[in-house]
């Protein structure tokens, strides 16, 4: 008995002992993939295999990270203004910002799109959108720059966008907080009666150009439309948006919208939306609006445009149907095939599954439909259900897909993965998020050829990841492998801002068609100096040009003379021809300017009100060459 | 010896001048030579070219980014207009062109030496130049230089690699030169082939 008892007590012993260590590195390695540090390093000189465009939430920009090594690779500003290199602040990119409201230099970006042609991804653009004042970027995958941005009317809350369509004929977006349309003083207890009202918009890209123009405007009921995904080939005419508040409770939502069992996704056939605009059933409704675009190497150009074409749903039979979904769903995601539509009810204890194919069967007969909300048929819940993941964790989110018949769906609530079987809905592996995950993103995992191989889950909480830093700790995202069988987390790696969404391309998409400079050639610029002999003074009253050139290792001209209130401005022409040598352009002490960062054959101009009397250096902020601290001037401001 | 000069050059050896007269007229549309510089910061690497009647960089930006290099050292800049022979060398290609096309018409081995010393001729005076004008680039440099090292020049080689500063310069024929260099082979092949002819006649 003794040594029996002996026994017990050396093997708890070491049990303790073997546990100690495990429990101070808290959840981390106990499913990390065994070899998971030579699968994510890429050695000095090495390339990533994939571009991560990472939305950047309350940021306001987006992120690029290189997968799998997850480094950071560069911060585009979008919505926000950037400091470190003048966005948002020069004469060539301050109107990108402008809206109806004014100036807005911040924003809260959640999704990014990528743009497709027959469903693959093409590495033209990606899209971005703006949450709070209503707004939809494309950003050019040459340059990496934002190069137009658009203001949507007639709503508030842009969460549900921009998602596209297969070709990219449009994107759609969808208002988050339905609002009285057109805007007006009513009081909020009318939300529930009926005063309320969301839009959905359908914003046309130029398929040559990228130019956006809004196309159509669908009046519909005042729920929250939360998020859309568009089908591909056979549903290719339809987009699917998520919505939640279908109750309309406009006191304590977090009680008032999740008493019903069942929200809806709304299927809407945009082609069928096309045809009753181009057939006179839409009207002219108001709605002011800025486009701001910015063509190469010009200054934006922001022009205020107003009305939009205006469609009732009940003006407009066959254009959309209700599909009740269980419970506040979040994520409405189509399935490579284009047969699936699979919903993230965020409240939800199963994993619903509407088939494409029994909806169009459905539809229009009347024993399927249970009721009708404006104009809009209501599907029945079993009608179009393909099946049901049961139990498959707690708050399913959102869902991707590998194109090997599986898919991967996020679940804030048990801050897991889960991979499940399109077809048999069975679970087949559960994995661990940390923690609180959101959304996720496999390379093309939208398309209609997802890549597969990597999958990136968006976290919302990184307590215990990484060494503290303060009360705000970066917000993180995990790299799992998913190439194989059993799906392997790789890494986990601090964000910037608070990722909602990714758009992962491969690498080789991208990286050779990427800009390495601007033609000076081909600058068009207005105030373009493209050599030093033109390099000069302009006076005009109380007004300065200078035409400025920067070149290793000077600017020209060097010395300038100004009157206190005079205002200058500094056209700035980078003349170099050469890969990666910007030169910056910064002034002591100038007030509501910031640094500029001026790449080779680019113009960008410095707006300066000379200030009280005195010397005021200006020098390169970018470190050009050995002679880069040498790079520096003076403004002389006289009284 | 008299019997060789005049010799009349067989059919085959004719059509073989003939292909070198042709073949010399590519000279006017590719570089001669190339001299290629790389350095840490220029992983790619940076290129010149050198044609018949301009200087070029291997991609529209490199000459421009070449003479940015230079500048530090305070070497003149690199500009065909700076280099006067350039005006006349498609003169003395054509010389050598017209050369093969006259002797079609008069298709004597004499006029096959006659080539062999125009081509030997251009090229030591040509390769002396080359190196007069790099002796001229690397030395003469501008005082006022911001980096300026003692007993440093910066000549590129003749021919082969070298080492300056942190920057390797190679200095090798381009295409043109190649087939302005296998033109004199071909001569030399036809003047020991009609020498061979002509001594078997004799036996």
């Amino acid at each position: 008995m003794l040594k029996k008892s002996n026994l017990i007590l050396v093997t708890l012993g070491i049990s303790l002992f073997a546990f100690v260590p495990n429990c101070k590195k808290g959840a981390a390695t106990a499913t990390l993939a065994s070899d998971a540090a030579s699968r994510v390093y890429v050695a000095p000189g090495e390339k990533d295999e994939v571009y991560a465009f990472l939305s950047g939430g309350f940021s306001g920009q987006m992120s690029v990270y290189g997968i799998p090594s997850a480094r950071l690779f560069k911060i585009i500003p979008v919505f926000s203004v950037f400091p470190e290199n003048g966005y948002g602040f020069d004469e060539e990119t301050k109107d990108m910002l402008k809206t109806t409201h004014g100036y807005v230099p911040w924003d809260d970006s959640h999704h990014v799109e990528a743009s497709m042609t027959d469903g693959k991804q093409d590495g033209r653009w990606v899209f971005l959108n703006a949450n709070n004042t209503p707004r939809l970027a494309r950003i050019d995958l040459k340059s990496f720059e934002t190069k137009e941005i658009l203001e949507i009317p007639n709503t508030a809350g842009n969460h549900a966008s921009p998602f596209a369509t297969e070709n990219t004929e449009y994107l759609m977006a969808a208002t988050r907080f339905s609002v009285p349309i057109p805007q007006a003083s009513v009081a909020v207890d009318s939300f529930s009666k009926g005063g309320f009202k969301g839009t959905i918009s359908m914003v046309k890209v130029d398929k040559n150009t990228g130019r956006l123009s809004i196309e159509l405007q669908v009046l519909v009921p005042g729920f929250d439309y939360d998020l859309s995904r568009c089908g591909k080939k056979k549903s290719h005419d339809w987009c699917f948006f998520s919505s939640y508040n279908s109750e309309q409770a406009h006191k304590m939502l977090e009680v008032g919208a999740s008493k019903k069992d069942k929200d809806f996704i709304l299927a809407f056939n945009w082609v069928r939306a096309k045809e009753c605009k181009d057939q006179g059933k839409a009207y002219n409704f108001g709605g002011e609006y800025v486009n701001n675009f910015r063509e190469e190497n010009k200054p934006a150009v922001s022009t205020k445009l107003s009305g939009v074409k205006m469609l009732n749903p009940k003006d407009c039979p066959g254009m959309m149907y209700y599909m009740p979904t269980p419970k506040s769903p979040h994520g409405t995601d189509v399935d490579s095939t284009g047969e699936y539509i699979v919903g993230g009810g965020k409240l939800a204890s199963v994993i619903p599954v509407h088939s494409f194919s029994k909806m169009i069967e459905v539809k229009d007969k009347k024993e399927h439909h249970s009721t009708e909300i404006e104009g809009i048929p209501v599907l029945k819940y079993e009608s179009t259900l393909a099946g049901e993941v049961q139990k498959p964790c707690l708050g399913p989110l959102h869902t991707e897909f590998d194109g090997q018949g599986y898919a991967y769906t996020s679940c804030f609530v048990s801050s897991e993965v889960v991979k499940w079987k399109l077809g048999t809905w069975e679970v087949v592996q559960h994995l661990p998020a940390y923690y609180s995950v959101g959304h996720l993103s496999i390379v093309g995992g939208s398309s209609t050829e997802p890549y597969g191989k990597y999958l990136i889950a968006m976290n919302k909480i990184t307590k215990d990841r990484y060494l503290p830093v303060g009360m705000e700790l970066p917000q993180s995202a995990q790299l799992y492998d998913i190439s194989s069988g059993k799906a392997e987390l790789l890494s986990d790696f601090p964000t910037v801002g608070e990722p909602h969404y990714s758009q992962m391309i491969p690498a080789k998409l991208l990286m050779d068609k990427t800009a390495k400079l601007y033609p000076l050639e081909e600058n068009k610029h207005p105030y373009a100096t493209k050599n030093e002999n033109e390099a000069r003074i302009v006076r005009l009253g109380s007004t300065i040009h200078i035409y400025m050139t920067a070149i290793r290792s000077h600017f020209k001209p060097d010395i300038i003379e100004a009157r206190t209130g005079e205002t200058l401005y500094f056209h700035v022409t980078n003349l170099e021809q050469d890969y990666d040598i910007p030169h910056g352009f910064a002034i002591g002490g100038a007030p509501n300017m910031t640094n500029l960062l001026i790449m080779p054959g680019e113009t960008r101009t410095f707006k300066w009100v000379a200030p009280k009397p005195g010397v005021y250096p200006f020098y390169c902020t970018d470190f050009c060459s050995a002679l880069h601290q040498e790079m520096q001037q003076y403004i002389r401001v006289s009284p | 010896m008299k019997t060789l000069l005049f010799q009349t050059l067989s059919k085959r050896n004719r059509l073989l001048i003939l292909g070198v007269g042709l073949v010399l007229l590519a000279v006017y549309l590719i570089p001669i030579w190339s001299i290629s510089i790389s350095a840490p910061q220029y992983p790619e690497g940076l290129g010149m070219h050198i044609w018949i009647n301009q200087i070029t960089g291997a991609t529209p930006y490199d000459l421009k980014n070449i003479n940015l290099l230079n500048h530090y050292i305070g070497m003149q800049e690199i500009v065909s207009e700076s280099i006067p022979e350039l005006l006349f060398m498609p003169y003395v290609l054509g010389y050598l062109i017209f050369g093969a096309f006259v002797t079609e018409l008069y298709p004597k081995v004499g006029m096959a030496i006659l080539g062999i010393i125009n081509l030997i001729f251009v090229g030591l005076v040509g390769l002396s130049d080359f190196w007069r004008w790099e002796y001229n680039y690397g030395h003469n440099l501008n005082p006022e230089a911001p980096i300026i090292i003692e007993g440093m020049a910066y000549q590129p080689p003749l021919l082969g690699c070298k080492v300056m500063l942190n920057i390797t310069a190679c200095s090798y024929p381009s295409y043109g030169g190649m087939i302005l260099g296998l033109s004199l082979v071909v001569l030399v092949y036809i003047l020991w082939d009609e020498n061979r002819r002509k001594k078997s006649n004799v036996v």
